[in-house]
């Protein structure tokens, strides 16, 4: 057999090596077969068109934060510190969602902590998407010892817990306050090459699968007996039929990058604490968890409901693209 | 014969790979390691550090040493506290393991009555609705669930609910695996209070991935001539279910369950630290905020091996279990 299984791959019925490793798995049972179909006939159906607007209103604000009429996410209003839109003692009149434990706007907050979360999660994937897409094309495409290679490497990087990976490149990659001399790069940059490495081999394990079956499709043959050169069938007859699959799972990496921020921030290993960002603001929030639950719940609705919108258009990609589990 | 022993070769590969690729990472930590590890030790103690971990012996000599003391249960020492590392991880191992079969053990009593309904049920309303709840699981992070419930269990509703005011909220009680580690064990009732929130917290998100799993192999399993026999026969539609179309469907499920202790282990760490578990997870989360890299490094490798050496089981119990692979194998 010209691609020899690795472990954490399985050979299905057609000797096509599958991805087993749970976060492929995770990202493949996205899909429903039956509601798949039904969707395609329907278009994009009204989950998909409710995900789009809610991305579209999230994405559209945190562009626009600079020149919204926004409190500054950063000043202190002593009168609504701890005050939630719902609170006991009284909302907060003019600060729509209430002010966190230092009386910073929420709203505001949230705006702004959008911005940097969504920024990080959306370099971090494409950092995935480049250098993962890359390595399974060519893994895929050139079989035999390049995918040996190519797999193994992908191999080594899931050996180790996606979070704790992240976690250990944050720390390794950012410099430190304690010895700002010793080197290493601004604590967002770091985020971003952290989440990034560990969305590579997830992505290239779906390219290189869905890059073997394509390769043996006739009309790769085809150009390939015209005589066309491997760059050339790589990215004008390959690439075309596997980018569906790599965006759709892009889509859904993404909504893994805006969780992963959240996790690394409960650890603190995101951005500067003072900077707000989702994750930052659940992180800070939980000390006053109890007297004032919403600093903790709002950015925590917005993450719940931005993976979820990002989880839909993942998964309507894949009916319409008719990415089958099969390909995967 | 050959392919177990083929594929024994490359988990030697893939452990020494990816023990390597640890072991360099960490290497890559800025400034010296031992300012680092010992940051108010004097010249002397910093160049005792030094020795002690070989690191002023050339790279694959280090690797090597390193790799051989971490094979024999030599995992360095925590120089804060002055503790082998060895000790920490028999005492948090146990509760990291248990965590997760805790969370696994709900994932699937959960999931697998529901994967086989929504399977029978296919395309109805009620297999609609579940999906849709499964969906929004899904996108519900496990720390964002586990602050949720520490809120609601543990403030909110505690006051009014005489059972659930006995959940505690943070805190351990040691449970039974840690007699097997001749820690000492606690009790069990208690032990399984303290565990509750934190599993089903890791659990809600496996739910849904093991339920629609088990329900598209199972609508896959539903369309075999054998099923369509077994309805000739006049079997009941449970019996059919549960003794002829489940045990062939749970394939893909047992293997992503498998695997998922690896996985676990990440997810695990925000929520021990939510809930104050020491486990692994935690150990970890100190570890970095005290930048002892030396322990760091263990920790994660024995995370690395440990995962290898379970894909590769439930590789081989794979095929073990499914005798068309064995068959395409051969």
């Amino acid at each position: 057999m010209p691609d020899d299984p690795l472990p954490g791959l399985v050979q299905d019925a057609t000797g096509h090596g599958m991805p087993v490793d749970a976060g492929t798995i995770e990202m493949a049972a996205v899909e429903t077969g039956p509601q798949a179909h039904r969707r395609r006939r329907n278009g994009i159906g009204i989950t998909g068109w409710l995900s789009i607007g809610w991305l579209a209103l999230v994405v559209g604000l945190a562009v626009l934060a600079p020149v919204l009429p926004l409190d500054d996410p950063k000043e202190s209003i002593t009168a609504i510190a701890r005050r939630g839109p719902l609170a006991d003692a009284g909302s907060a009149p003019g600060h729509l969602l209430g002010g966190d434990f230092n009386g910073r706007d929420m709203l505001s907050r949230l705006i702004w902590g959008g911005r940097t979360t969504l920024l990080v999660a959306t370099l971090a994937v494409v950092i995935g998407f480049v250098f993962g897409g890359a390595l399974g094309l060519v893994g895929g495409y050139f079989r035999g010892k390049v995918d040996v290679i190519v797999s193994g490497l992908l191999d080594v990087f899931l050996a180790i817990p996606a979070v704790i990976l992240a976690l250990t490149l944050v720390v390794i990659l950012r410099t430190d306050p304690s010895t700002p001399n010793a080197g290493g790069v601004d604590p967002t940059v770091a985020l971003i090459l952290a989440i990034g490495l560990v969305s590579v081999p997830v992505l290239g394990r779906i390219t290189r699968a869905s890059t073997l079956t394509w390769s043996e499709r006739e009309f790769v043959l085809a150009a390939r007996a015209q005589g066309a050169t491997h760059r050339r069938i790589l990215l004008r007859e390959v690439l075309p039929n596997v980018l569906p699959a790599m965006v759709s799972i892009a889509l859904l990496g993404v909504a893994v990058a805006i969780v992963a921020e959240g996790t690394l921030a409960i650890l603190g290993a995101s951005v500067e604490p003072d900077t707000p960002t989702w994750g930052n603001m659940i992180a800070i929030g939980r000390i006053n968890l109890q007297r004032a639950p919403h600093i903790v719940f709002e950015p925590a609705l917005m993450i719940f409901f931005t993976v979820l919108a990002l989880n839909m258009l993942g998964d309507v990609i894949r009916a319409k693209f008719d990415v089958r589990e099969g390909a995967l | 014969m050959r392919t177990i022993a083929r594929r024994l070769l490359q988990l030697v590969v893939v452990v020494v790979l990816s023990t390597l690729f640890v072991f360099s990472l960490l290497r890559l930590f800025p400034g010296d390691v031992a300012d680092a590890v010992v940051p108010f030790g004097t010249p002397q103690q910093k160049q005792q550090f030094r020795e002690d971990n070989g690191l002023d012996k050339p790279f694959f000599e280090q690797y090597a040493t390193w790799l051989g003391n971490l094979l024999h249960g030599d995992l360095g020492k925590d120089y804060q506290s002055n503790t082998p590392v060895s000790e920490k991880v028999t005492a948090a191992l146990p509760v990291s393991l248990q965590l997760m079969l805790y969370a696994q053990i709900i994932a699937l009593a959960i999931a697998i009555p529901l994967g086989v309904f929504t399977a029978y049920k296919a395309n109805t309303v009620a297999d609609r609705s579940v999906n849709t709840g499964a969906f929004a699981l899904l996108a519900l992070p496990s720390f964002v669930l586990a602050l949720a419930l520490a809120y609601f269990v543990g403030v909110k509703w505690r006051p009014d609910l005489p059972i659930l005011g006995q959940i505690p909220v943070t805190g351990y009680e040691p449970g039974w695996l840690e007699g097997v580690f001749g820690e000492p064990t606690g009790d069990i009732g208690h032990h399984l209070g303290t565990m509750l929130l934190p599993a089903i917290s890791l659990a809600a998100g496996l739910i849904a991935v093991y339920m629609r799993l088990l329900r598209s192999d199972m609508i896959a399993t539903l369309q075999e001539n054998y099923i369509t026999m077994a309805r000739s026969k006049g079997l009941s539609d449970r019996r059919i279910l549960w003794r002829h179309a489940l045990r062939p469907s749970s394939l893909t499920l047992l293997t992503v369950a498998g695997l998922n202790f690896g996985t676990l282990i990440g997810g695990a760490v925000a929520v021990e630290v939510i809930f104050g578990i020491p486990g692994l997870g935690t150990l970890i989360y100190q570890a970095i905020n005290a930048r002892q890299v030396v322990e760091l490094q263990s920790y994660i490798a024995i995370i690395a091996i440990f995962y290898v050496v379970l894909n590769f089981v439930i590789d081989a119990l794979y095929v073990v279990l499914d005798p068309r692979i064995r068959r395409a194998h051969a």
